[in-house]
């Protein structure tokens, strides 16, 4: 094992002309060719991606955003071009011949994640309920006169409590109608988690977070689907991206 | 970190994705191989550990007011 390891952003079914193109940490792209598919690659520097420097360089905001955004621009510029699908971030092999190893052993899998996404783009959509974080209004609790200050108080709260678990079934409940209309319009469709409010950002609780692949009259139909389905819901829809959520490995393999 | 969308203008591709859409796709999503280094961190949860790192830098950042 020398300096460096090569590290894979993404398999293509042809060779993309990314001359220009810079990687992670400025590195060249360069295109590995193994029957019939291509692994797109950078040399990085073991000090940098070796194991104990990697789980250290995880958990660095700076180095996990330049990272991410590094591999996301290759990802990018190679899917506007060819059918690509991008591997997860941080897959790093000892060198070149181990990368042409995988692409032999993988081939058929990686060939078929390759065809179900051709023609197809991400699509991202993020829905918002804005009304999840208001407090009750002052005074819609009546306090009962009869009863002391401390039960005023208990019941007050269980009344609150109830009050936002019911808000909490009801965005659930609507998110999924939102989603299962949209990913009617989709090939195919993906949930994931909300995000964090305070590491995105947004106000109101994000009650669905999905992504969809959709073919361009898909992305069409999804695009006009989406304003009626929120319902004046706020949302975002984020797109085209490369197909990260939907190019991956059939299971049990 | 602001919350950049791309919405509904499918010609600005050199606008800047936000990290945290980014993030949930290459943390949870894309083709998963093991690789020969990563191999050794496939016990660690990779979303779990750089979201830690992320709300910490952003809790700092911000100077976390405390609600309390």
């Amino acid at each position: 094992m020398g300096e460096h390891a090569t590290y894979v952003y993404a398999v293509t079914q042809e060779q993309p002309a990314l001359d220009e193109l810079r990687g992670i940490g400025g590195s060249s792209v360069r295109g590995l060719p193994v029957e019939g598919l291509v692994a797109l690659v950078s040399s990085v520097a073991l000090a940098e991606f070796g194991a104990e420097p990697l789980r250290r360089n995880l958990e660095d905001l700076g180095w996990l955003e330049a990272t991410a955004r590094a591999h996301h621009e290759v990802v990018e510029a190679s899917a506007a071009l060819v059918v690509t699908a991008p591997l997860r971030l941080a897959t790093v092999y000892h060198d070149d011949a181990r990368v042409r190893e995988m692409l032999e052993q993988r081939r058929e899998e990686l060939a078929a994640a390759l065809a179900r996404v051709v023609g197809r783009a991400e699509w991202g959509v993020k829905v918002y309920d804005d009304n999840a974080t208001a407090a009750a209004p002052d005074g819609a609790v009546a306090d009962d006169p009869a009863a002391g200050p401390g039960a005023s108080y208990l019941r007050r709260r269980r009344l609150e409590r109830d009050a936002a678990q019911q808000r909490g079934r009801a965005a659930a409940e609507r998110a999924e109608a939102i989603h299962l209309a949209l990913a009617a319009t989709a090939s195919a469709s993906r949930r994931y988690p909300p995000q964090d409010q305070q590491l995105a950002g947004h106000s109101g609780m994000m009650m669905l977070n999905a992504a969809y692949l959709v073919d361009p009259p898909g992305a069409e139909a999804l695009r006009g689907r989406i304003d009626e389905l929120a319902d004046g819901a706020r949302y975002d829809l984020t797109g085209p991206w490369a197909p990260y959520s939907f190019a991956v490995l059939e299971q049990g393999s | 970190m602001t919350a950049e969308v791309l919405a509904t203008d499918p010609v600005a591709p050199a606008q800047r994705v936000a990290l945290v859409d980014l993030l949930d796709r290459l943390l949870a999503g894309g083709v998963v191989i093991v690789g020969d280094i990563t191999i050794s961190i496939a016990d660690v949860d990779l979303v779990h550990v750089s979201l830690r790192a992320l709300i910490t830098s952003v809790g700092t950042e911000q100077g976390d007011p405390g609600e309390y």
